[in-house]
């Protein structure tokens, strides 16, 4: 065991899979010698792999994803370094008219890559290195999400995506770069599509992602003291979703809170409330809540930017209207 | 040059089943037998054939909306592809892409795309393969002069530059992209001169000649397999029909189109072979008929074809 920070950890998958299948590349910007991306995940791949397998791009971001679509078509198994998700912006074409090829085709192709880019506010970057788009992505079709919120399972997870034979996703938010874990010496990996309970409870269910699980755990934390047991789902993975684990924690509760950092009007959370609400409504005893961002860009001042996103008093205050 | 004599006959064959298969998707829409438009490639048939006459089945082609041509000359078959035109489930994506998504990865065809510059990043990453698998391959990216001022255009060949990639770029300059006149989109006269902003070599020549393409394609194929990196050959050439079947086209003189179907790719290929005894009119008049015989069963065969069953709406999203 040794006590990783999530970069780290993700490090660690990124060379178990490069070891493993020569078949995998990573490609993107500064990702290299002198930076190993922004938060240090890509450090010291480029000198063990060369510059054949850890490909530095020029800030062509529609390169970066369109290379990876035709480097996965043609029979490699890629890693598309996005740096912010918000940049992903650049390569709306590749992401949603070009990513598509499987179905397009028939079914005749297989595109085994993986998108790696960072989201999340927190830092004061304004709206254009802050976002999410938990909700938005979701609406892209033909890919999956993952969404780890620590350590342990991003490496889990980020193995599984690498290994998966379509387009994954993988977003890390920045807010879990600090909090450190154990993590086995030995390999494991993570299935995606499968949530896990991150805490268990019983009076209501609190569905989060990324960061937001982390802070859904702060409250819950709190309500404790108050007599409020909560059950926290982390669902892990957006696409696939594992409705089961999340309707059947609503079953045991009666009770539902969906928590994500992206806005209403779309949002991650709201699509799983939407879902409940088609899927899981007889055993709800109180209306769903739903907590994410107002409909706004991302501020930037600290004074704006706390209250776009969600925190503890948001979720405390969403538990205590329905129970 | 000397080309074979077999190669030459089959780029005639090619060029002709391009040509009649084209003409008949024209009588399939005006017939209103097909779903959606189509796009057609009739005028630039040169380009297709003599650029995939230099390819081996691993390599890779991209292609664009006006992409029958790219997969016919990469070696599809034209009874999938008509079914595929019918939305029928023999077609080559079971009817889930139609005419601007022809794909057979098997024989390295990575989709005609309808995204104009679509495909460029993606042969761009087709590249990136066939330099890491080692095996020699290339991707050929045919693209249309509207695409050179695409984005995508500008990323992907720079790209492709700094890494050397085995990945040839072929602009399709038929003076239009969609309704507007290249002249209007661009200073540049002629479009591989671009080249200079990468650092590769570039080249624009007669795209209706097909021993000319062949021969400049073949060069450039060539320096790609020996890690010479990428070039862009800009083949001029002529757009025969609309942007899509149905269209007006009240953007072109009379006087222009006349123009260039004198300069017809494939009557002018037929007089060179008749002309140099590589073919007799026999020969050449018996090859037609075969083709015209091959694509009326390509619609018979489609015709006959089911569609496939509406749940297989909701499968091949992931493998």
């Amino acid at each position: 065991m040794k006590e990783l920070m999530l970069t780290q950890a993700e490090n660690q998958a990124f060379d178990e899979e490069m070891e493993r299948d020569p078949d995998v590349f990573i490609l993107g910007e500064d990702i290299g010698l002198y930076w190993g991306g922004p938060f240090g995940q890509f450090r010291g791949l480029i000198e063990k792999y060369g510059p054949k397998r850890v490909r530095e791009t020029p800030i062509s971001e529609k390169a970066i994803l369109g290379g990876a679509i035709g480097a996965a078509a043609a029979g490699m198994r890629p890693c598309a370094a996005m740096m912010f998700v918000d940049f992903l912006g650049c390569a709306f074409d590749e992401m949603i008219n070009q990513l598509q090829m499987r179905y397009m085709f028939g079914g005749k192709i297989k595109l085994p890559l993986t998108i790696v880019a960072n989201i999340g506010a927190g830092f004061s970057t304004a709206a254009q290195h802050s976002k999410s788009m938990l909700g938005l992505l979701m609406g892209v079709t033909g890919l999956k999400i993952v969404v780890p919120s620590n350590p342990y399972d991003a490496k889990g997870l980020l193995k599984s995506s690498i290994r998966d034979d379509n387009p994954v996703l993988f977003l890390s938010h920045k807010k879990l770069t600090p909090i450190t874990q154990q993590i086995p010496d030995e390999e494991y990996l993570i299935p995606l599509g499968k949530a896990d309970v991150k805490r268990e409870g019983n009076d209501v269910t609190v569905v989060a992602t990324a960061y937001m699980v982390q802070v859904a755990l702060s409250a819950a934390t709190k309500l404790q003291e108050e007599g409020i047991s909560v059950e926290v789902v982390d669902p892990r993975c957006l696409i696939p979703l594992d409705k089961e684990t999340i309707l059947g924690s609503v079953e045991k509760t009666g009770r539902i809170v969906t928590v994500s950092e992206d806005p209403k009007t779309c949002s991650a959370a709201a699509l799983i409330a939407a879902m409940v609400a088609e899927e899981g409504f007889d055993f709800l005893d109180a209306p769903i809540k739903v907590v994410s961002c107002p409909a706004t860009p991302v501020p930037f001042s600290p004074a704006l930017e706390s209250y776009y996103v969600p925190d503890e008093e948001n979720i405390i205050q969403a538990i205590k209207e329905i129970i | 040059m000397e080309i074979e004599k077999v190669k030459l006959i089959d780029m005639y064959r090619i060029m002709l089943r391009i040509r009649r298969f084209e003409e008949q998707c024209a009588r399939e829409f005006a017939g209103n037998r097909i779903p959606g438009t189509v796009h057609l490639y009739i005028g630039e048939e040169a380009i297709a054939t003599a650029v995939c006459a230099n390819l081996n089945t691993d390599d890779f082609v991209t292609g664009t909306h006006r992409g029958h041509g790219h997969v016919i000359a990469k070696g599809a078959t034209t009874d999938k592809m008509m079914a595929e035109i019918y939305g029928r489930e023999t077609g080559y994506c079971k009817g889930k892409g139609g005419s601007m998504h022809i794909a057979d990865p098997d024989i390295g065809i990575l989709g005609a795309n309808g995204i104009v510059g679509g495909g460029i990043c993606v042969a761009t990453g087709a590249g990136i393969a066939c330099e890491m698998k080692g095996k020699g391959q290339v991707t050929v990216c045919f693209l249309g002069d509207g695409s050179t001022n695409e984005g995508a255009f500008h990323e992907g060949v720079n790209l492709a530059a700094i890494w050397d990639l085995p990945v040839i770029f072929v602009i399709e300059n038929n003076l239009y992209a969609e309704k507007t006149r290249i002249s209007n989109a661009t200073r540049v006269i002629d479009l591989s001169d671009r080249c200079r902003s990468y650092g590769i070599p570039g080249v624009s020549i007669d795209g209706n000649d097909v021993l000319k393409v062949y021969e400049t394609a073949g060069e450039a194929i060539s320096r790609a397999r020996e890690g010479q990196g990428p070039t862009l050959i800009e083949c001029k050439t002529y757009r025969w029909h609309g942007h899509f079947e149905g269209d007006a086209q009240e953007y072109k003189g009379k006087e222009e189109a006349d123009e260039w179907k004198a300069k017809d790719p494939l009557k002018r290929y037929r007089d060179y072979l008749l002309e140099n005894g590589i073919l007799s009119e026999a020969e050449a008049d018996k090859m037609d008929e075969e083709m015209v015989q091959e694509i009326e069963d390509a619609v018979k065969f489609a015709q006959d074809s089911p569609f496939p069953s509406p749940e297989e709406t909701e499968e091949d999203v992931f493998a």
